[in-house]
């Protein structure tokens, strides 16, 4: 490619960069901007899942994810990203590939039966008035 | 924070499913998140990708122009807040390239990406940090229009990049107010500290304008970011948002903000700006700013130094593993 690493290519000399403002730190490129490199990446990290308990009390809950080669880097990279300003006293991390999910495409047979069982919430029942603390 | 709840491999070359879209466009005109495995348009996706991946290269190369500060800090206190501000950027790259992952982009390709100069980085970061005042500027200023983008994405319809934003938000507040204290500091000090504050605020005040982007007729991505829910305000309303939150912070810094036509407007109750040199913006945009080479330069000697450490965590990886696996 000519001119400067991070210049454009010779076409764009020909018209305006089309730029846009996306993203927070300011206006970047957004035409002739490739998301996928051909031939594919080198073996990455594998990626964790990461769960921080906030305080004691409260269970562990899903903040983010990160890459690192084994359970004790992960733990060690969670603290430090995750965990900066104090929000955690306990971390968990999670091989991403052990997580079993269900779909969004099977959402409606999967979630159903619920949907149909409305006696299982108390506002279903009436309550005569006058009795309290039901 | 991005639940990277994967879904298939992504084929950009499969047509879209009206059907499956129907669910799409139901969810984002009742104002929903669409998380990771939902159903979504390819442009959708591609149009994310890249604003998220150019954002996440933007916070890593962002680190450079204050790391070249961290050694030459004035006291230990400035140090230590610079050096806690420099590892926050590294930590949004992080969220960001996280949250592009769930797109199905991966990490590695993405910096394979900005290392090519395929994909870019905010503009801004190519301009030099020649005195201490600049971190003053580059915290009020660069980080101060940072947020002001950045807000209106916590509420984007894309789930994990809005959460990202929530709490890079969080942290950014942190970067605006540290910038002010060293603007506020040199700007009340000796006549020569007041003059390397007012000379960061003449170079930095245009630079930051233009983050905002092309105005709104020369805009011509925006109006379909704006139907999908992912931008939220055009750039001109949120670059006027911006002059009308800093022109009251330089009278408290009593320094002055370079712009001769610069006043309040009493029927539109904004300031009015001058006209933004935009040929520069475009220049510095392809290639030609004071520091785009040693940016990418650095960026690309870091990650191959880098190379053997993770090759070697890696390695020892696989061999805990063959061991644990023997013992077992």
């Amino acid at each position: 490619m000519a001119g400067a690493p991070n210049g454009g290519s010779a076409s764009d000399d020909q018209d305006r960069l089309q730029v846009h403002a996306e993203g927070g730190h300011g206006a970047v490129p957004t035409a002739g901007v490739p998301i996928h490199e051909p031939g594919g990446p080198a073996r990455d990290w594998p990626l964790w899942e990461v769960f921080v308990r906030a305080r004691r009390g409260l269970s562990h809950s899903h903040v983010g994810s990160l890459h690192a080669p084994d359970a004790t880097m992960a733990l060690r990279n969670a603290r430090d990203v995750y965990t900066r300003r104090q929000e955690g006293v306990s971390l968990w991390v999670v091989p991403a590939g052990m997580i079993t999910a269900s779909s969004p495409d099977e959402k409606d047979q999967f979630f159903d039966p619920a949907a149909d069982k409305i006696y299982r919430h108390p506002t279903f029942y009436d309550v005569p008035a006058g009795v309290d603390h039901l | 924070m991005y639940g990277n709840d994967f879904g298939p491999k992504i084929d950009d070359t499969e047509p879209d499913d009206p059907v499956l879209l129907e669910t799409f466009d139901r969810t984002i005109a009742a104002g929903e998140r669409i998380e990771p495995r939902d159903a979504m348009p390819s442009g959708y996706r591609k149009t994310l990708i890249r604003q998220i991946a150019q954002h996440a290269h933007s916070e890593i190369i962002g680190m450079q122009p204050e790391g070249n500060w961290i050694t030459r800090a004035p006291s230990l206190r400035r140090k230590a807040i610079l050096m806690a501000k420099v590892q926050d950027e590294a930590g949004h790259g992080l969220y960001l390239y996280a949250a592009a992952e769930t797109l199905g982009a991966s990490r590695e390709e993405v910096l394979d990406l900005l290392h090519a100069g395929k994909q870019k980085y905010s503009s801004i970061f190519n301009y030099p940090t020649v005195t201490w005042a600049d971190m003053g500027a580059i915290g009020w200023l660069v980080d101060g229009a940072a947020i002001v983008n950045q807000v209106p994405i916590c509420r984007c319809s894309y789930g994990p990049y809005a959460r990202a934003m929530v709490r890079i938000c969080k942290e950014e507040s942190f970067h605006q107010r540290q910038g002010f204290e060293i603007l506020n500091t040199l700007s009340h000090g000796t006549p020569a500290q007041r003059a390397m504050a007012q000379d960061a605020i003449d170079r930095w005040w245009w630079p930051s304008l233009m983050m905002f982007g092309p105005p709104d007729d020369q805009s011509p991505n925006s109006a379909q970011s704006m139907a999908w829910g992912i931008k939220r305000f055009s750039n001109d309303e949120l670059r006027q948002r911006f002059v009308d939150m800093i022109v009251p912070q330089a009278a408290v810094l009593e320094l002055t903000l370079p712009d001769p036509e610069l006043r309040w407007n009493a029927d539109s109750e904004h300031w009015d700006f001058g006209p933004i040199e935009w040929d520069e913006f475009f220049r510095v945009l392809k290639g030609d700013g004071p520091c785009n080479e040693q940016r990418i330069a650095h960026r690309r000697r870091a990650h191959a130094d880098g190379a053997w450490v993770r090759e070697a965590a890696l390695a020892y990886a696989d061999k805990t593993a063959i061991r644990t696996a023997a013992v077992a």
